[in-house]
C-alpha cells in the first residue's frame, strides 16, 4: 500500500514527458499514453480507497512513511507520503474526475475528424469544408497532443499535492498546478482575451501564494518541520503555536499562519477578494474549465484549509468565541457565497454562470470551516467535485452541440450565451439529463441529490453552533444558487430554440456523454453516504459513511437534528427552482432578462460582476502600467542611466590622468630616453670604428705605451 | 765574448723596424713581413737570455721553436687571408680593406 501511495501521482508525470518528448506528432498515440496514465492513478487512487476505508482508526493512525530529501545542517527535511480520510476521500473524488475528464476531451477536441485548412495553433478549431456541401463539421484541435501533455501535469500536480505528508511538497505541487492553469487558461493563446484571462489566474494567485509562502516560512522557523503529522497531530505544537504571541496585531502564532495559509486559499479557490481570475478562466477549452473547477485548483484551496483545519481551530472548543481565522473564514466564505451567486444571476454566458457557481459553493466549504464544519466542508467539497465537473463538461458538451449547429447553418450566434439556445432538451437528451442531475445537485434538490445531502449538512452545523448571520447569509445564497440553476437549465434546455443554431444542434458523441453519465451517478449518489444518523426516516437506511470516515479525527460537529435548518434549505431549494423557471420559461430571443425589470439597477450590478474588476482596472492595474510606462522610463533615464553615466566618466577621467601623469612620463620617458642615449652614443662610437687595421694598431700601440708608462712610473715611482 | 746588451739592442731594432713596418706600410704583405720581424726580434731576445742566463735548461729552445711554429702558422693563415681577400677585393692595400667601417 505504501507502495501505491508513492506511485499514484507518477503516471501522469511520466505521460507527460513522454508525450512533450515522443509522441507528440501521433494524437492517438498522445491520448492513449494520457488515458493510460489516469487510468494508472484511477487505478491505484480506487485501491487506496477501499483499502483506507477498511482501516479502523485511520484518522489517528494514518498511512504514512518519508525518505530523507534535504540536509538542513545536521538533521534532514524529509518528504513523504500520507494517508489519511482527508486524502483518501479527496483521491477519491480527483482520481474519478480527473479520469473521466481525460476521457471527455478526446471528443470534446474532435478527435477522428479531419483538420480543418484554416486552422492555426493557439486558436480553436474553425472547422471543416464538407465535401459537396455548403455546411462546414467540426475539426480536430491543432495542439491536441500538447493538450494531453499539459493536463497530465496538472492531473500529477493535483496527486501529488493530495498525497504528500509536508507543506513544501505541497506547495510545490500548488505552484505547478498554477503554471498547468496558466497554460491551460492561454491554451488558446492566439486569442487576446486568452491570454490576458491566463495572466490575471497566474498573478491574482500569486498574490494569495505570496502570502501562503509567508506562512509556511514562519511555521517552519517556528516548529523547525512542515510535516502535517509533526505540527498538527501535536497537541503540544498547537498548543504552544496557539498561546503564544507574535509581534503581528497580538495575534497568536497559531492566528496568523492560519491566516496567512488561508490566503493561499483565496487566491487558489477563488474567495472575495482574489476571485476575479476564475470566471475569467472559462477562455480555456471546456475540460480545462472542469478540471480548474472541480478536480484541482480550486478544490486544491479547500483541500489545503481542510488539512490545516488544527491549526486554524487551534485554541478553539465547541460552542466557544471562533479564533480569528475561523472568523475570517466565515465571514470570507458567507460573503463571496452570496456575492458570487448574486453576480451568476446576471450572467449570460452558460460557462461563466457555472464559473460563478462555483466561486459561491467554494465559499460554503470555507464557510462551513470557519464554523468548525470540518466533515461538513469535506464532504461538500466531495459532493461538489462530482456535480460541477457533470456541469462543466455537460455545458461544454451543449456550446459543441452549439458549434456544430452554427458550422452546419452558418448562424452568427454566440454558441456559449444561453439566451441563442433554448429547446435543447430534444436535440441532446444524454446532455441534458445529466446536465439536470447536476444541476438539481447544485441546487440542492431535496433528498434525492448529493448537493442537497452536504449543503444541508453545512447550513446545520451553522443553525446548531448559533452562528446565525452565517447561516442566513448561506441560506439565501442557497436559494439563489437554485434560482440560477433553474435559469440555466430553463434558458438552455427547456422552451423552443431561439437561434437557428439551437435548432440545429445534436447530441456530442458517446466519448463525451459516456463521462456524463458516469459523474451524473455520482452527482446523485455520493449524497447518500454521508446522510445524517438523526435524520428523519432515511437516517441510517445507509450508514453515514463520510461522517465516520473524517469524524475520527474531529469531534462530531453536528448536534441533534433540528428540522428548521432541513426546512430551510429546501424551502430555499424548492422555491428557488420554481420560481427560476417560472421567471424564464417564456424568454424569448430578443427580449431582455426579466430579471432586469424586476430587479433594476441591481440586476445591473450583478451583470457587471458589482464592477470589481472594473475596481481593480482603475485602482492597481492603471497605476502599475503608469509606474511602468511613465515613472519607470524617468527613473531610468535620469536616475540609473545618470549614474550609470557618472561612473563611466570618472573612469575616462582616471584613465586620462593617469595617462598624462604616470603613462607618458614614466612608461614611456625612460624607455625612450634609453633607448635615444643609446643612439646618440652609438653615433659617436661609430668615428672610432674606421674599418682600417693600421689605425687601430696605432691606437693599441699607443694604449700599450701609455700602460707601460703607468706602471713604469707607478712601480718605480 | 759579446756581451747581452749587443744581442738586446740588436733586438730592438729588428722590433722597431718591424713595428714601423706594420704601422707604416700599405701593402698587407708588407704588414706581415713586419710582424714577422717582430717574432724575430722577440725571438733573438729569448734565446739571448736562455744563452746568457739558463743554457743548462733546455727550455728556452723549447720557447723559441713554439714562437717559430707559431709565426710559420701566422704568415700561412696571414697570406692565405691576403690571397683571399686579393682575389675579391683586386687589392692588397690595407686602408682600402675597410668594410668593416662603423
Amino acid at each position: 500500500m505504501l507502495t501505491l501511495l508513492w506511485l499514484v501521482p507518477i503516471p501522469p508525470l511520466i505521460s507527460f514527458t513522454l508525450i512533450s518528448l515522443f509522441t507528440r506528432r501521433s494524437r492517438r498515440l498522445s491520448h492513449w499514453v494520457a488515458l493510460a496514465a489516469a487510468g494508472l492513478s484511477w487505478l491505484g487512487s480506487m485501491l487506496l480507497f477501499a483499502w483506507a476505508i477498511g482501516q479502523q482508526n485511520l484518522a489517528n493512525d494514518p498511512l504514512t512513511t518519508a525518505i530523507n530529501f534535504l540536509p538542513t545542517g545536521d538533521t534532514w527535511l524529509q518528504i513523504g507520503v500520507l494517508l489519511d480520510p482527508l486524502s483518501a476521500l479527496t483521491l477519491f473524488f480527483v482520481a474519478w474526475t480527473i479520469l473521466m475528464i481525460f476521457i471527455y476531451s478526446i471528443g470534446y477536441h474532435n478527435f477522428g475528424q479531419p483538420a480543418g485548412a484554416h486552422d492555426l495553433p493557439g486558436l480553436p478549431p474553425h472547422g471543416v469544408e464538407v465535401a459537396g456541401a455548403h455546411s462546414r463539421e467540426p475539426s480536430v484541435e491543432p495542439l491536441y497532443s500538447r493538450f494531453f501533455a499539459f493536463i497530465s501535469l496538472f492531473a500529477f500536480a493535483m496527486f501529488a499535492l493530495v498525497v504528500t505528508d509536508n507543506l513544501l511538497v505541497l506547495y510545490a505541487a500548488w505552484e505547478i498546478m498554477g503554471l498547468c492553469s496558466y497554460l491551460l487558461i492561454g491554451f488558446w493563446y492566439a486569442r487576446p482575451s486568452a491570454r490576458d484571462a491566463a495572466v490575471k489566474a497566474f498573478l491574482t494567485t500569486r498574490v494569495g501564494d505570496m502570502f501562503m509562502l509567508l506562512g509556511m516560512v514562519i511555521l517552519y522557523t517556528i516548529t523547525g518541520t512542515l510535516n502535517y503529522r509533526e505540527i498538527l497531530a501535536n497537541p503540544g505544537v498547537l498548543g504552544s503555536l496557539a498561546t503564544n504571541i507574535s509581534p503581528v496585531l497580538g495575534l497568536s502564532w497559531a492566528a496568523l499562519i492560519g491566516l496567512l495559509i488561508f490566503a493561499g486559499t483565496v487566491g487558489k479557490s477563488a474567495q472575495f477578494p482574489l476571485h476575479t481570475w476564475l470566471p475569467d478562466a472559462m477562455e480555456g477549452p471546456t475540460p480545462v474549465s472542469a478540471m480548474i473547477h472541480a478536480a484541482t485548483m480550486v478544490s486544491a484551496g479547500v483541500f489545503l484549509s481542510a488539512r490545516f483545519f488544527p491549526l486554524i481551530t487551534a485554541g478553539w472548543e465547541q460552542g466557544h468565541l471562533l479564533t480569528t481565522p475561523m472568523l475570517v473564514m466565515a465571514i470570507i466564505g458567507a460573503f463571496t457565497a452570496l456575492f458570487a451567486a448574486l453576480i451568476a444571476l446576471g450572467q449570460r454566458d452558460i460557462k461563466r454562470v457555472l464559473a460563478y457557481s462555483t466561486i459561491s459553493q467554494l465559499g460554503y466549504m470555507v464557510a462551513a470551516l470557519g464554523i468548525g464544519a470540518y466533515t461538513a466542508a469535506v464532504f461538500h467539497l466531495f459532493t461538489h467535485a462530482f456535480f460541477k465537473a457533470l456541469l462543466f463538461l455537460g455545458s461544454g458538451s451543449v456550446i459543441h452541440g452549439m458549434e456544430h449547429g452554427k458550422l452546419a447553418t452558418g448562424d452568427t450566434a454566440d454558441q456559449q450565451d444561453m439566451f441563442s439556445m433554448g429547446g435543447l432538451r430534444g436535440k441532446m437528451p444524454l446532455t441534458f439529463y445529466t446536465f439536470l442531475a447536476g444541476a438539481l445537485s447544485l441546487a440542492g434538490f431535496p433528498l434525492l441529490t448529493a448537493g442537497f445531502w452536504s449543503k444541508d449538512e453545512i447550513l446545520s452545523s451553522a443553525f446548531n453552533g448559533n452562528y446565525l448571520i452565517i447561516f442566513i447569509t448561506l441560506a439565501l445564497s442557497a436559494f439563489i444558487t437554485a434560482f440560477y440553476s433553474a435559469r440555466q437549465l430553463t434558458l438552455t434546455f427547456l422552451g423552443q430554440p431561439r437561434t437557428p443554431s439551437a435548432k440545429h444542434a445534436h447530441e456530442s458523441r458517446h466519448v463525451m456523454t459516456l463521462p456524463l453519465a458516469v459523474l451524473a451517478f455520482f452527482a446523485i449518489v455520493a449524497g447518500w453516504f454521508g446522510v445524517p444518523e438523526d435524520f428523519p426516516v432515511l437516517g441510517g437506511v445507509l450508514p453515514n459513511f463520510i461522517g465516520e470516515f473524517l469524524g475520527g479525527a474531529h469531534a462530531a460537529e453536528t448536534g441533534h437534528f433540528n428540522p428548521i435548518p432541513l426546512l430551510v434549505s429546501i424551502v430555499a431549494s424548492l422555491g428557488g427552482l420554481y420560481l427560476g423557471w417560472l421567471v424564464h420559461r417564456h424568454q424569448s430571443a430578443a427580449a431582455v432578462d426579466p430579471l432586469k425589470r424586476g430587479l433594476g439597477v441591481f440586476f445591473t450590478a450583478f451583470e457587471h460582476k458589482f464592477w470589481v474588476d472594473e475596481f481593480y482596472r482603475l485602482a492597481l492595474i492603471r497605476p502599475a502600467t503608469w509606474l511602468a510606462e511613465v515613472a519607470v522610463p524617468w527613473i531610468d533615464l535620469n536616475i540609473l542611466d545618470g549614474s550609470l553615466h557618472a561612473i563611466g566618466r570618472f573612469g575616462s577621467w582616471l584613465g586620462s590622468t593617469f595617462r598624462r601623469v604616470l603613462d607618458i612620463p614614466v612608461a614611456n620617458g625612460v624607455p625612450d630616453g634609453a633607448a635615444s642615449l643609446t643612439k646618440w652614443s652609438g653615433g659617436k662610437l661609430r668615428l672610432t670604428q674606421t674599418g682600417r687595421v693600421q689605425q687601430y694598431l696605432v691606437s693599441s700601440l699607443m694604449l700599450v705605451v701609455l700602460a707601460g708608462l703607468i706602471v713604469m712610473l707607478v712601480l718605480n715611482g | 765574448m759579446i756581451p747581452l746588451s749587443w744581442y738586446l739592442l740588436v733586438a730592438a731594432a729588428l722590433f722597431c723596424i718591424g713595428l714601423f713596418g706594420v704601422l707604416a706600410r700599405k701593402n698587407v704583405i708588407g704588414i706581415l713581413m713586419g710582424i714577422e720581424l717582430m717574432l724575430n726580434a722577440v725571438n733573438i731576445n729569448l734565446l739571448a737570455f736562455w744563452s746568457y742566463l739558463y743554457s743548462e735548461q733546455v727550455n728556452g729552445l723549447v720557447f723559441a721553436a713554439i714562437v717559430f711554429a707559431a709565426a710559420a702558422a701566422e704568415t700561412a693563415v696571414g697570406l692565405g687571408l691576403v690571397l683571399s681577400a686579393y682575389r675579391r677585393r683586386g687589392t692588397v692595400i690595407a686602408d682600402e680593406l675597410d668594410t668593416m667601417k662603423g
